[in-house]
C-alpha cells in the first residue's frame, strides 16, 4: 500500500516536472509568435535552459545521492570547451547546425562523464564536507587547467599544448582555445528549442532513473549506507553511477551554454557558479526535480527583474534569497499553512451551517 | 637560502589563512555549519579598522578593538536574523542562507564604501627582522600574525576545555539533543559561538589587510575560500588543525609557485589537497568518527 | 499539502515575474522591433553595460560616472540631448548580454558597448547582429572589434599597448634584463603580454623571467618578485591593473628590490588609490592616455566636477567614457543625425562618420579611427616623480 502510494507520488512529481517545462515552452513560444516578449527575457531563454539542466543534474548528486558537490560548474566547463572544440572541428563535416550541436553535446557529455569518473572513483569514498571540498578543489583545478590550455585546428588536425603555445598552426588554421584569452567568435548555434529538448531528455533520463530499481538503490545508499550494503547493494557502484550521470548532463548543459555566447572563458565556471547551481537545488528542495526547475528559472530571471532598483539590485537579491530560504525551511510556512487550513475549515463549517 | 626565504614567505601567507581558518573551524565545530559569510565579516572588520584610523584618527590598536566590537555585534545580528530561524532546517539550507548573507555583506559594503579599492595601512607598522645580512627578511606582520594565531589557538583551546561556556559548546557539538536535556541552552551557546567567531574574523581581517593591504568589498571572499580549504585540510572542527592546515596551505602555495609553475599553482595546491584527503580522509588532525549502524 | 503550497507560491512568483516581463515587453514592443523609431522624445538614448558590482565594480562605476558628467554638460548646453543608461553586467558575458537586451528594451539607439573585454566581445556580437552602433570606452581586446563593422574603441587595443611598451623600452634603452609579471586569467593582461613578448623578441630585448598570478592568488607576489630579482632583472614590466601593482610595489620594497617598474594604462589610478603611499610608486613608468593631474583646462574641469559629484579622483576609464560621449556628440553633429532616427539608421551614419572624425579629448588629441574600429592616438609615456606624473 505504502509502496504504491510512493510510486503514485513519484509519477505525480514526474507529471508536474514535464508539465511545467512543456507549459513554459508553449507559453514562451506563444509570446515569441505574438511578438509579446522582451528582448531581455528572450536573451535569457538558453541560459535558463542550461541552468535548469545543471540544477536537475546536481539534484541527482545532492538530493538523491545525498552528497554535497561544490564543483558542478567544473563539469559544465569540461562540456563547454569540449563542445566548442567539437563544433569548430565538425563545422565542415556537419553543416546542419542543430545536428552539430547535438553531436557536440554528446561529446561534451562524454568528456564530462570521463571527468566524473576520474573525480568520482577516488573521492566518493570521502564523506560529507570532505567530499564537498574535494569537488570544490576539482572545480578549481579544471578552471586553472583550461585557463592555460591551447587548442588549435588546421589541416593537420587538432593541436594541443599546456601552459605555453608550443605548436605553430599551418596556413589557414585557427586557434580554438587560446589559453587565458579563452574562446572568441563562437558561432551561436544554441536555440531555445534545443534547450527545451535537452531539458526533456534530462528529465526523462533522471526521472526514470530515480523511479527505477537503481534509483531506489541510490536512495537507500543515501539514507543508510551500511544497511544498504548489508543487503548486497554496492554503495560505491551506485554512488559512482549517480555522480557520473550527473556530470554527463552538466557537460551537455555546458555545451548548450557555451554555444549561446560568442565568447567563453574558464573563469566563468568557477566556485561562484557551482554555488549558484547549488542555490537552485536547495531552494527548489532536495530531491525535488520540479522544484529545481522552477528555482533555476526564477533565480535566473530575478536579477534581471531587479534591474529596476538600480544600485540596490544585488543587495535586494541577497535579501530575497535569505528570506526565501528562511520561509521555505523555518516554521513560518507550516504555521501559515495551518492558519489557512483552519480558515478553510471554518469557512466550510459556516457554509454547512447555512 | 632561497629555500628558507620561500619557506618564510609560505609561513607568512599561511599564517593569514590560519587565522581566518580558526574562525571557520570554530563555528563549524560547534554549530556544524559552513559559514560562507565568514570571509565577508573579515572584510567588514578590515573596513571598520580602516575607517576608524583614516577618518576618525583612532590609534591602530583602538581601531582593532572597535572592529572586533562591531564584528561581534554584526555576527550576533546575522546569526539572530538569518541563521536562528533555521535551527531545525537541514544543514544545506543554512549553507545557502550563509551564501545569501555573504552576497548581502559584499553588496552592502559596495554601497557604503564604494567600489574603489583602498590601501590599508598596516596596524603592525612597517618593521621587519632581517637575518643573514638581509638575505632573509621576516616582516613584522608575519611575526604578529603567527603570534596572534598561536595565542588565539591556545585561548580557544583553553576556553573550550576549561570554562563552563566552553564545556557547553563542546556538549552542543557532540550532541545537541543530549546537551539540551542536560539543561544547556543550545540556542544561546550557538549564538555565543558566532559572536566569538565574528570577533576573531575582525582580527583576521585587520591582519589580512596589514599583510596584503588591498581593501575592497570582495577582499574577503577569496581568502575565505582558501581558509575554508585550509580548515578542511587540517581537519575541520579541530582548532590546532586549522592552524596547521592554514600554514601548510600557504607553504604549499608558495612552493608550487616557486618550484613548479606560477601558471599552474592553483591546480597544484588543490591537487595536493585532494591527495592528502585521500590518504587521510578526515584531514590532518581531524577526529575520525566511526559510523553508527 | 506543503508541497502544493510551495508550488502555488512559486507559481505565483513566476507569473508575477513573467507578467512583469510581459508588461515591459508590451511597453517596448514597438521600440524593440523598430529600435526607437517612434520615440518622440528629442534625446538620443545611449546605453552601456559594465561591472557595477563584484570584483571589477570600480571600472564600471568609473565609466558610469564619467559618461554621466559628459551627458550633463551636453544636456546643459541645450543643443543635443542625451539620455544615458548604464546596466550592471558583473563582468560576466552572460549578464552582459542580458544587460544589453535590457537596454534594447529600453530603446537604446547608440551603445557604449561594455567596459571590460570578455563581456565586450559578447555584447559586440549582439551589437553587430542588431545593427546598433557601439563605441566602447575600455574593452580593449581585438576580438571586440574584429569582424564587426559597427563596433569602435575609444581605448588602445591590447596588442597596440604591448607593442608600444616593448618599443618604448627598447628605443629608450630602459632595461637590459626584463621581467614580466602578468595576470593569466585576465584577457587584458595576457593580451598585452603576448604582443609585448613578440615585439620584445623582435627588438632584441632580453626577457629573463615571466611569472603570472590569477585572481585567486592576487595577494602574495613574493615568489614572482624573488624570481625576477634572482634573474637579475633591472626592469619589471607590469601589464596589469593598479591594485595588484600596488601590492607588488609594496612587497618589492619590503624585500629591498628596486628595479624600474613599467606599467600600461591599467597602472593609471595608482596615485589616487586611497591610503596608498605614493613614495612607493616613485620612478614607476607607464603608458597612459590620461593624466588626472594635467593642467589643461579640459582635464581640470572634468576632474573637479568628478570629485565634486562622486568624491573620487577619476581614472582613465572615466576619462575614456567622457570622451566616448563627446565623440558621439561630434559624430552626431558632423553627420546631422537626429534623435528620431532608428538605431539602424544611426548605425549606418556612425559607421560612415567615425572614420572621418578627428577628435580631441581628455585621453588624447587628434584621435582618429580606421574602418576596423580601432582608435589611433599616441599613448603618453609618463614617469611618476614626487607623486605626480611627469611626461617622459
Amino acid at each position: 500500500m505504502k509502496q504504491s502510494k510512493n510510486m503514485l507520488a513519484g509519477r505525480r512529481d514526474s507529471i508536474i516536472s514535464y508539465g511545467i517545462v512543456i507549459i513554459a515552452f508553449v507559453a514562451v513560444q506563444l509570446m515569441i509568435l505574438t511578438g509579446n516578449i522582451s528582448s531581455s527575457l528572450k536573451g535569457q531563454l538558453v541560459p535558463i535552459c542550461a541552468y535548469v539542466v545543471m540544477a536537475v543534474s546536481l539534484n541527482l548528486t545532492v538530493g538523491i545521492l545525498g552528497e554535497l558537490s561544490l564543483g558542478h560548474a567544473g563539469f559544465m566547463s569540461v562540456g563547454a570547451f569540449a563542445g566548442i572544440v567539437a563544433t569548430t572541428s565538425l563545422a565542415d563535416a556537419i553543416p546542419l547546425a542543430p545536428l552539430r550541436l547535438a553531436v557536440a553535446m554528446v561529446i561534451g557529455a562524454i568528456c564530462a562523464a570521463i571527468a566524473g569518473v576520474i573525480v568520482g572513483v577516488p573521492v566518493l569514498r570521502l564523506k560529507g564536507d570532505y567530499l564537498a571540498i574535494v569537488t570544490l578543489a576539482f572545480g578549481e583545478i579544471i578552471k586553472n587547467i583550461v585557463n592555460v590550455l591551447y587548442i588549435g585546428l588546421d589541416e593537420n588536425g587538432l593541436h594541443f599544448s599546456l601552459v605555453n603555445q608550443t605548436f605553430q598552426l599551418a596556413e589557414g588554421g585557427e586557434m580554438i582555445i587560446n589559453g587565458p584569452m579563452g574562446v572568441s567568435g563562437v558561432e551561436k548555434i544554441s536555440s531555445f528549442t534545443s534547450g527545451f529538448v535537452l531539458i526533456l531528455i534530462t528529465l526523462f533520463v533522471i526521472l526514470n532513473l530515480i523511479h527505477s530499481r537503481t534509483g531506489r538503490a541510490i536512495m537507500s545508499v543515501r539514507d543508510n549506507k551500511i544497511a544498504a550494503e548489508s543487503i548486497g547493494i554496492s554503495a560505491t557502484r551506485y554512488k559512482l553511477l549517480a555522480f557520473v550521470i550527473s556530470a554527463a548532463f552538466a557537460g551537455m548543459a555546458g555545451t548548450l551554454y557555451a554555444m549561446n555566447f560568442s565568447t567563453v572563458t574558464a573563469t566563468k565556471f568557477d566556485f561562484n557558479t557551482s554555488i549558484l547551481i547549488l542555490v537552485f537545488v536547495v531552494l527548489g528542495g532536495l530531491g525535488n526535480i520540479w522544484g529545481s526547475i522552477i528555482a533555476a528559472a526564477l533565480l535566473t530571471i530575478l536579477p534581471e527583474v531587479l534591474r529596476a532598483v538600480n544600485d540596490y539590485r544585488m543587495l535586494i537579491y541577497a535579501i530575497l534569497l535569505i528570506v526565501m530560504m528562511i520561509f521555505n525551511n523555518s516554521g513560518i510556512k507550516t504555521r501559515l499553512m495551518e492558519k489557512r487550513a483552519a480558515r478553510r475549515a471554518a469557512k466550510q463549517a459556516s457554509k454547512e451551517g447555512i | 637560502m632561497t629555500f628558507l626565504s620561500y619557506l618564510i614567505n609560505g609561513i607568512s601567507l599561511g599564517s593569514v589563512y590560519a587565522i581566518i581558518a580558526l574562525g571557520y573551524t570554530m563555528v563549524y565545530g560547534i554549530a556544524k555549519m559552513l559559514n560562507f559569510a565568514h570571509g565577508d565579516v573579515i572584510m567588514v572588520g578590515a573596513y571598520i579598522s580602516f575607517c576608524s584610523t583614516s577618518y576618525l584618527g583612532l590609534s591602530p590598536l583602538l581601531s582593532v578593538v572597535l572592529a572586533v566590537i562591531v564584528c561581534t555585534v554584526l555576527g550576533i545580528v546575522i546569526e539572530g536574523l538569518a541563521y536562528k530561524p533555521l535551527r531545525q532546517a537541514p544543514a544545506l539550507a543554512v549553507l545557502i542562507t550563509a551564501i545569501g548573507v555573504s552576497y548581502f555583506l559584499q553588496n552592502a559594503a559596495l554601497l557604503i564604501w564604494g567600489s574603489s579599492s583602498k590601501t590599508f595601512s598596516s596596524v603592525v607598522g612597517d618593521w621587519s627582522v632581517k637575518l643573514f645580512d638581509g638575505q632573509l627578511n621576516i616582516t613584522g606582520v608575519t611575526i604578529v600574525t603567527v603570534l596572534a594565531c598561536v595565542v588565539i589557538m591556545a585561548g580557544l583551546t583553553l576556553f573550550t576545555n576549561k570554562t563552563r561556556v566552553g564545556t557547553a559548546m563542546r556538549a552542543v557539538s557532540e550532541d545537541k539533543g543530549a546537551a539540551q536535556l542536560m539543561g544547556i541552552s543550545v540556542n544561546r551557546t550557538i549564538s555565543i559561538t558566532f559572536a566569538i567567531g565574528s570577533g576573531l574574523a575582525a582580527i583576521a581581517g585587520v591582519l589580512l589587510c596589514s599583510a596584503y593591504p588591498m581593501l575592497m568589498p570582495t577582499t574577503g571572499s577569496m581568502p575565505g575560500i582558501k581558509a575554508f580549504t585550509a580548515a578542511v585540510f587540517g581537519g575541520i572542527g579541530s582548532i590546532p588543525g586549522a592552524m596547521v592546515g592554514g600554514i601548510l596551505l600557504g607553504i604549499i602555495e608558495i612552493f608550487a609557485k616557486a618550484y613548479i609553475s606560477t601558471q599552474l599553482s592553483d591546480a597544484i595546491v588543490f591537487a595536493v589537497l585532494i591527495i592528502v584527503l585521500l590518504v587521510k580522509p578526515d584531514g590532518l588532525l581531524g577526529k575520525h568518527v566511526s559510523e553508527k549502524v | 499539502m506543503k508541497k502544493v503550497l510551495s508550488l502555488l507560491l512559486a507559481a505565483a512568483m513566476c507569473t508575477s515575474v513573467l507578467a512583469g516581463c510581459g508588461n515591459s515587453a508590451g511597453d517596448t514592443a514597438d521600440t524593440s522591433s523598430d529600435n526607437g523609431a517612434e520615440s518622440t522624445a528629442a534625446a538620443f538614448k545611449i546605453g552601456g553595460t559594465g561591472p557595477l558590482t563584484g570584483d571589477a565594480a570600480i571600472y564600471g562605476n568609473a565609466v558610469k560616472n564619467g559618461a554621466q558628467i559628459a551627458v550633463d554638460e551636453i544636456n546643459a548646453e541645450g543643443g543635443i540631448q542625451i539620455e544615458w543608461n548604464m546596466e550592471d553586467d558583473e563582468n560576466d558575458p552572460e549578464k552582459a548580454v542580458s544587460a544589453y537586451n535590457n537596454l534594447k528594451d529600453w530603446g537604446m539607439q547608440l551603445s557604449l558597448g561594455s567596459v571590460t573585454s570578455k563581456p565586450g566581445e559578447a555584447t559586440a556580437t549582439e551589437n553587430y547582429a542588431d545593427r546598433i552602433f557601439a563605441l566602447t570606452p575600455s574593452a580593449s581586446s581585438t576580438a571586440v572589434t574584429e569582424g564587426k563593422d559597427n563596433v569602435f574603441q575609444m581605448c588602445f587595443t591590447d596588442p597596440n599597448q604591448g607593442t608600444a611598451s616593448a618599443d618604448y623600452i627598447a628605443d629608450n634603452q630602459l632595461g637590459t634584463k626584463i621581467a614580466v609579471i602578468y595576470k593569466n586569467d585576465d584577457v587584458y593582461s595576457s593580451g598585452i603580454f603576448e604582443k609585448f613578448q613578440a615585439e620584445a623578441d623582435a627588438k632584441g630585448l632580453n626577457i629573463v623571467s615571466v611569472t603570472t598570478f590569477t585572481s585567486s592568488s592576487a595577494t602574495d607576489f613574493s615568489v614572482q618578485l624573488s624570481e625576477a630579482k634572482s634573474a637579475g632583472a633591472d626592469l619589471v614590466f607590469l601589464p596589469i591593473y593598479y591594485q595588484p601593482a600596488s601590492l607588488i610595489l609594496q612587497q618589492a620594497k619590503s624585500m629591498d628590490y628596486a628595479p624600474k617598474f613599467f606599467g600600461v594604462d591599467g597602472m593609471d589610478g595608482i596615485l589616487t588609490l586611497e591610503g596608498f603611499d605614493t613614495s612607493l610608486a616613485e620612478g614607476v613608468m607607464l603608458l597612459t592616455p590620461f593624466n588626472a593631474d594635467a593642467t589643461d583646462e579640459k582635464t581640470q574641469s572634468f576632474v573637479t566636477k568628478y570629485k565634486e559629484q562622486f568624491g573620487e579622483t577619476p581614472n582613465q576609464f572615466a576619462a575614456d567614457a567622457y570622451d566616448c560621449i563627446y565623440a558621439y556628440k561630434a559624430a552626431i553633429e558632423a553627420s546631422g543625425a537626429t534623435p528620431d532616427m532608428s538605431a539602424e539608421e544611426l548605425c549606418d551614419l556612425m559607421i560612415q562618420t567615425f572614420p572621418t572624425l578627428t577628435f580631441d579629448g581628455l585621453t588624447g588629441e587628434g584621435a582618429t579611427w580606421d574602418a576596423t574600429g580601432a582608435v589611433s592616438k599616441d599613448p603618453k609615456g609618463m614617469v611618476i616623480e614626487n607623486g605626480v606624473y611627469v611626461g617622459m
